[in-house]
């Protein structure tokens, strides 16, 4: 265990150093110590979490199961982003606790650095649990009334004691609300004088102070501004550039996942139906619901208006706890057939150069390429 | 565009004969015990039949409490109408008694909200609650009601209406409810429609069915819709004029072929340069500095100049044109476009890509 010790130590120079002075502030300091870019950091295979539905208020049976998560495969790797896309119920924050192990999977495994998260106990677990770091969507009820920012951005290091020296931790902790843009000054002062994109940053100095290597972002500006929700997108950038982090980056709004993601999963109801780049994912869907989804996003660009394909999904997402047969998406996909029903398609690169989990996979151009 | 009067807000000159609806300079303030806050401080705006209006702003901006006033729904006190008049046909609603104003609401000027279950009775089925219209107004029995009520909700799409008309609120989807507040708000048709945030809450395949279902209530009807929203993309897509909202003024008005694609005020060209896209990755994005305002402290000068890129102070000003003190008025910039901004020329020349 001196390896990571060791570790935080760095890191923590390297984050105290807001004078250009300091030679460990580099970018290529924060990621050469830890390691190669591109080394597979989360590997997720097969995660299902089914939550039961119980019926009766003293003897409590299990009638079913909400099939929340059901067969997700992602890869995060160092320093780079992961956008995860669907809409309400498809899952995806189920995934993001799970992954920082505020749920146990009901199958399937999550892998870091090559071991088993479900396996891991005591120690490792501890240690895990400081490396992969998560912000909340609500930057209201994540962040406690009744403590201090100060305190809510040190709390972490109560437990990872090793994180930062006990002497200086105000210090650090003034760096480190700097460092996000906010008065050092602020310390002592509480969560309901700040603003929601003010109360975001205090969330991400709270993610950043135990120098995590991972960090999930739940949709971490869905309830903001859209003129301080481009602030914390930038923020979240710089802070990727400078300390070499890793996102997982879930959100509903396909513009910002967009922007923001190297790659891009597409998730509904419980599964991933295509993955690829950004540019594979936006610019050739070729599953009918990633085309649907892609479809329904207003442009703000009055020149684009018009241009692009409508594709009006029919009826309502189906529940999770009755799932259709086969094929998620076939209750309302228009390319439907017999084989939808009778056959889950797998998610496989179907000619498209990127997997899609469509037996009738085709790459499709709905979202008009701005040509300004 | 002969006859261009400067008083009247743009809007009228698109629109054909006499507006259904004219704001003149409304102000509403919240007067609570640390202090009066201006939500609204005089705005102006009008809108004719057949006609989208979007009002666009941010939280806080004043777009909700404006629609709540034209509505005579603002909680009183803390708020108070402290000035301006809204005309709705030619008659000033302010001045009306609340029998009259009541006369209005439904039947002239109706309005749906961004939360279909908190603004639903969760005790009534829906089809009791959108046969209320009709037997509160219209004196309808029970039996008739309830067959009007499965009549909107098949125009507004429910599926097997017949089947669902007795189904409670939580049992249906987001989406379906918020056509259960559409089908209550069309009820009586009105001639305004007023829809605040009406998708935010949902998803942005059932944000397309349902601003879809508003468009073709809109041409079926011929009503006036006014939407308030903060999404550029829905104003882009479905309304004609925009109106831009900050600390509590329209800052920007015009078509939203115009506003959106060459800004001519700085906050409007900052949203549309926060704003990534979906048809581009695009380079890093450029927020507009700072926090909104607080309404019970609004900046001197031009509101927006704490926050401005573009902003001129003392000696750098045109004389009279200093951004921290003198106010900018809601003015003429080119033809059907108006900016409240002291050099709104230059940041119409200069928008870059």
């Amino acid at each position: 265990m001196s390896e990571p010790r060791e570790h935080g130590a760095t890191a923590a120079s390297s984050l105290s150093a807001s004078t250009p002075a300091a030679p460990s502030l580099s970018k290529p300091a924060g990621s050469g110590a830890r390691g190669a870019m591109g080394e597979t950091l989360l590997e997720v295979r097969g995660l299902q979490k089914h939550f039961p539905l119980t019926q009766g208020i003293v003897f409590k049976r299990t009638i079913g199961h909400v099939r929340a998560v059901d067969g997700v495969d992602l890869t995060l790797r160092r320093g780079e982003t992961v956008g995860l896309v669907g809409e309400s119920g498809c899952g995806k924050s189920t995934v993001s606790k799970l992954i920082v192990a505020l749920e146990r999977p009901t199958a399937g495994s999550i892998l870091y650095k090559g071991k088993d998260v479900a396996r891991m106990g005591g120690r490792a677990l501890k240690e895990y649990r400081r490396e992969v770091q998560i912000i909340f969507q609500d930057p209201y009820a994540s962040l406690n009334p009744r403590m201090t920012v100060g305190d809510i951005v040190a709390e972490g290091w109560a437990v990872h004691a090793d994180a930062a020296p006990r002497k200086g931790r105000l210090k650090r902790t003034q760096e480190l609300l700097d460092r996000v843009g906010l008065n050092p000054d602020y310390v002592n002062r509480y969560p309901h004088q700040f603003s929601g994109g003010q109360r975001q940053r205090i969330g991400i100095a709270r993610a950043l102070a135990l120098q995590p290597e991972v960090i999930v972002c739940d949709e971490p500006v869905s309830a903001l501004d859209v003129s301080v929700q481009a602030q914390v997108v930038n923020l979240l950038e710089d802070l990727q550039d400078e300390f070499g982090l890793s996102y997982l980056f879930i959100a509903h709004d396909l513009s910002v996942v967009r922007h923001i993601s190297d790659r891009v999963a597409v998730m509904y109801l419980g599964s991933i139906v295509e993955e690829g780049t950004d540019e594979q994912v936006y610019a050739s869907p070729s599953h009918p619901y990633t085309q649907a989804l892609l479809s329904s996003v207003p442009l703000h660009e009055p020149h684009l208006r018009g241009q692009k394909d409508r594709i009006l999904l029919q009826g309502d997402v189906p529940s999770p706890a009755d799932p259709p047969s086969g094929c998620r998406f076939r209750t309302r996909c228009w390319k439907a057939q017999d084989v939808c029903a009778q056959e889950a398609p797998a998610l496989v690169d179907r000619g498209q150069g990127h997997p899609s989990a469509c037996h009738f996979a085709e790459a499709r151009m709905v979202v008009p390429v701005d040509v300004e | 565009m002969t006859n261009l009067d400067l008083t009247k807000p743009t809007a009228e000159l698109a629109a054909q004969g006499t507006p259904l609806l004219e704001v003149d300079d409304l102000r509403v303030e919240f007067r609570t015990r640390s202090g009066v806050v201006n939500a609204v401080n005089g705005i102006s705006y009008s809108l004719g039949a057949g006609e989208t209006l979007a009002i666009l702003g941010e939280s806080g901006s004043g777009k909700s409490v404006s629609a709540q006033a034209i509505m005579g729904i603002l909680e009183t006190p803390p708020a108070v109408i402290s000035g301006g008049g809204i005309w709705f046909q030619g008659r000033n609603v302010l001045e009306m008694s609340a029998e009259d104003q009541r006369t209005i609401r439904g039947p002239g000027i109706s309005m749906i909200f961004q939360d279909a279950l908190s603004s639903l009775n969760p005790v009534y089925s829906v089809g009791f609650q959108i046969g209320e219209m009709f037997r509160a107004h219209r004196g309808l029995s029970k039996k008739a009601a309830r067959a009007k009520a499965v009549e909107l909700m098949d125009r507004v799409r429910i599926p097997a209406a017949a089947r669902r008309v007795d189904d409670y609120p939580h049992q249906f989807s987001g989406g379906m409810r918020q056509r259960v507040m559409i089908a209550m708000a069309i009820a009586l048709d009105p001639r305004i429609l007023i829809a605040d945030e009406p998708t935010t809450a949902l998803d942005v395949t059932v944000q397309a069915q349902v601003m879809d279902l508003l468009k073709d209530l809109q041409q079926e009807t011929g009503m006036g819709l006014i939407l308030i929203t903060h999404d550029l993309g829905v104003v882009n897509e479905v309304a004609d004029n925009v109106a831009v909202m900050y600390a509590g003024e329209i800052v920007e008005r015009g078509t939203v072929d115009d506003v959106f694609g060459r800004p001519s005020h700085p906050y409007t060209e900052g949203l549309m340069s926060s704003v990534p896209q979906v048809e581009a990755k695009g380079g890093r994005l450029r927020p507009i500095a700072g926090q909104p305002p607080n309404l019970a402290r609004i900046p001197s000068g031009c509101p927006f100049h704490p926050r401005c890129a573009r902003r001129r102070l003392g000696a750098e000003a045109a004389p009279g044109r200093d951004c921290a003190t003198d106010v900018p008025p809601l003015r003429l910039v080119v033809p059907g476009r108006e900016a409240a901004c002291h050099y709104s020329e230059e940041v119409l020349g200069v928008r870059a890509p």
